[in-house]
């Protein structure tokens, strides 16, 4: 009988042939801890008494969600990290890089068939690359950095096969909203969320990144996009040499197949106050908003950037929406300045503030008071998810979000 | 005894929002549990009482200031008729019992409950609601009292070893 990728993987690693509902304890080979749940795991492996970390080079800290610190105890949670960093000879990248989930990816720290863990829900997005990479909480992360090892139940797959052409200014931020509102919030839970088909085979990394960073939307362990060339091109660059072959056996079980075609897909958005709450545009165009955010792990990429700058062209944004750019890292920031597109939108009128996860988890800046609407290209619309809970988050593409930034209402980028 | 009653789909967010997320003491973080979403909770709780839910309680976020926001709350156990992944997980670790429950639709907010974990079985307003059983390879990290006295223990982890 054949096996999934994410089987294979686990198969790999461990040694011997594992199938999907199996629980194995599988080694780790990185673990990603930042500012808001690393202190917690830290506490928690020192409770379990681990005195050093089952590899120094194997853990992958930095801090993106309260940078630069805004509190006195965001301050004291920093200074905590640093100093176990130091303890343990631990590579700090401190705030310097960007959000997590971007600074794994793009430093080759994540590659095909490898298992990787982090202390934050859009861990899934390593499945970009290839890897099995899935959230877990601060308790598992101690147990993780000390063993070196965790607990899965292997998951089974959900095979997600797209095909068509991606119609002009829709992007996979709105393939993926689509998904989120069939599968729904807890339609893949426990489950691997594996992209196939041509869409996703001519889809540029950073796609495939915002695909599979929103799988946890649907309560997915995992996304997964098997590697192929535009995989093995990203990572050679990286200093990753990923020679695994790896695939789907023809003959492997699934849980459910799936099928989606792009070509007649319009821009879609989320509604308040669930992420499976997805309609076209059109049924919300003419929304008013109070603030635009675009970037975050899901849509703060340079691709995502220039997507939002080509739509707002040489527009001003309406002087009533407060625009907050935020690239996803340093190097992403760097590619829009030598682009221009970090020109374009200071022109326009945006607050483009330096690489973290910003308005996203609704601590930092950016939040709303009782009664706004935010319009965001990131991946949570919970009530109170970006400040008051009678504030109003709508979810939408970099494409949607420059659009509707322009006019002050939301807005179909096709017709701009 | 008395009961929470939540819909479906509730988030991680909602249990404790990200502006708290500061705060690790468990005291602390209960002051602000469901702050938002359902203001009584923090202030109305009492030790004991217990959160009935639909479907898909604990999505989202990874924060496992969530958990720890209940039992800093007096909240041991969450009934539901299905728990996210990371919130489960979380929740077994921490020694907050997440116990699965079809038909918790027929159970009403403010109702008396009485949970008996061993006979897996919850009575609520002379009704009795059948739980189903934890998972056998969480039951062990349950019975250590959550996953830092089970990790305790462990000399090693046996690495690769299977169960179901």
């Amino acid at each position: 009988m054949g096996a999934t990728i994410v089987e294979k993987i686990f198969s790999s690693r461990c040694g011997k042939a594992v199938a999907a509902g199996e629980v194995v304890m599988a080694p780790i080979d990185r673990a990603m801890i930042h500012d808001i749940t690393g202190p917690l795991a830290i506490e928690k492996f020192k409770e379990m008494g681990g005195r050093k970390v089952f590899d120094r080079n194997r853990v992958v800290m930095l801090f993106d969600h309260q940078i630069p610190a805004d509190s006195i105890e965001a301050a004291q949670n920093h200074v905590f990290m640093r100093k176990f960093a130091e303890e343990q000879g631990i590579f700090n990248r401190d705030l310097r890089e960007g959000v997590c989930h971007q600074v794994v990816v793009e430093e080759g720290l994540a590659a095909p068939g490898e298992i990787v863990v982090g202390a934050d829900s859009h861990t899934c997005m390593y499945g970009a690359t290839g890897a099995f990479a899935t959230g877990i909480g601060s308790t598992d992360m101690g147990f993780a950095l000390k063993f070196g090892a965790l607990y899965f139940r292997v998951p089974d797959s959900i095979r997600i096969e797209v095909e068509g052409t991606f119609p002009r200014r829709v992007s996979p931020k709105d393939l993926i909203l689509a998904i989120t509102g069939d599968i729904g919030a807890d339609g893949a839970t426990y489950q691997t969320l594996e992209f196939t088909g041509n869409t996703v085979q001519n889809m540029d990394m950073a796609g495939r990144m915002t695909c599979c960073n929103m799988a946890i939307e649907m309560g997915a362990k995992a996304g997964i996009v098997p590697p192929d060339t535009v995989t093995r091109s990203y990572l050679a660059g990286r200093g990753v040499i990923a020679p695994l072959e790896i695939a789907s056996d023809p003959d492997a079980t699934y849980a459910e197949f799936k099928d989606y075609n792009v070509s007649t897909l319009e821009p879609q958005v989320a509604v308040p106050h669930n992420v499976d709450n997805v309609v076209p545009v059109g049924e919300v165009a003419g929304t008013p908003i109070d603030q635009v955010f675009i970037g975050s792990c899901t849509n703060g990429r340079f691709e995502d950037l220039a997507a939002a700058a080509e739509v707002a062209g040489t527009e001003t944004f309406d002087p009533k929406v407060r625009v907050i750019v935020i690239p996803a890292s340093r190097k992403e920031y760097l590619k829009a300045l030598k682009a221009g597109t970090i020109e374009r939108f200071v022109n326009a009128g945006a607050l483009v503030e330096a690489p973290c996860c910003g308005p996203c988890m609704g601590g930092a800046f950016g939040l709303l008071a009782p009664g706004e609407v935010s319009l965001s290209t990131s991946n949570r619309n919970f009530k109170g998810r970006q400040g008051s809970a009678e504030a109003k988050v709508y979810l939408c593409s970099p494409a949607t979000a420059a659009a509707s930034a322009i006019y002050g209402v939301i807005t179909d980028p096709r017709g701009v | 005894m008395k009961v929470w009653k939540f819909g479906d789909d509730v988030d991680t967010d909602a249990i404790i929002p990200g502006r708290f997320l500061t705060i690790y003491n468990p005291m602390e973080l209960a002051k602000h549990a469901f702050e938002g979403t359902r203001p009584e909770f923090a202030m109305g709780v009492a030790r004991g009482d217990v959160i009935v839910a639909g479907r898909n309680f604990g999505c989202g976020s990874s924060r496992e200031h969530a958990p720890i926001a209940l039992l800093g709350a007096g909240v041991q156990v969450v009934i539901a008729k299905s728990f996210a992944r990371i919130f489960y997980r979380n929740a077994i670790n921490t020694g907050l019992l997440p116990l699965v429950c079809a038909e918790t639709d027929g159970i009403h907010d403010m109702s008396e409950i009485e949970v008996n974990t061993l006979k897996r079985i919850a009575v609520v307003e002379g009704k009795t609601y059948h739980l189903e059983p934890v998972p056998a390879f969480l039951k062990e990290i349950i019975e250590a009292g959550g996953l830092v006295e089970y990790a305790k223990k462990l000399e090693e982890v046996p690495l690769c070893t299977v169960s179901r």
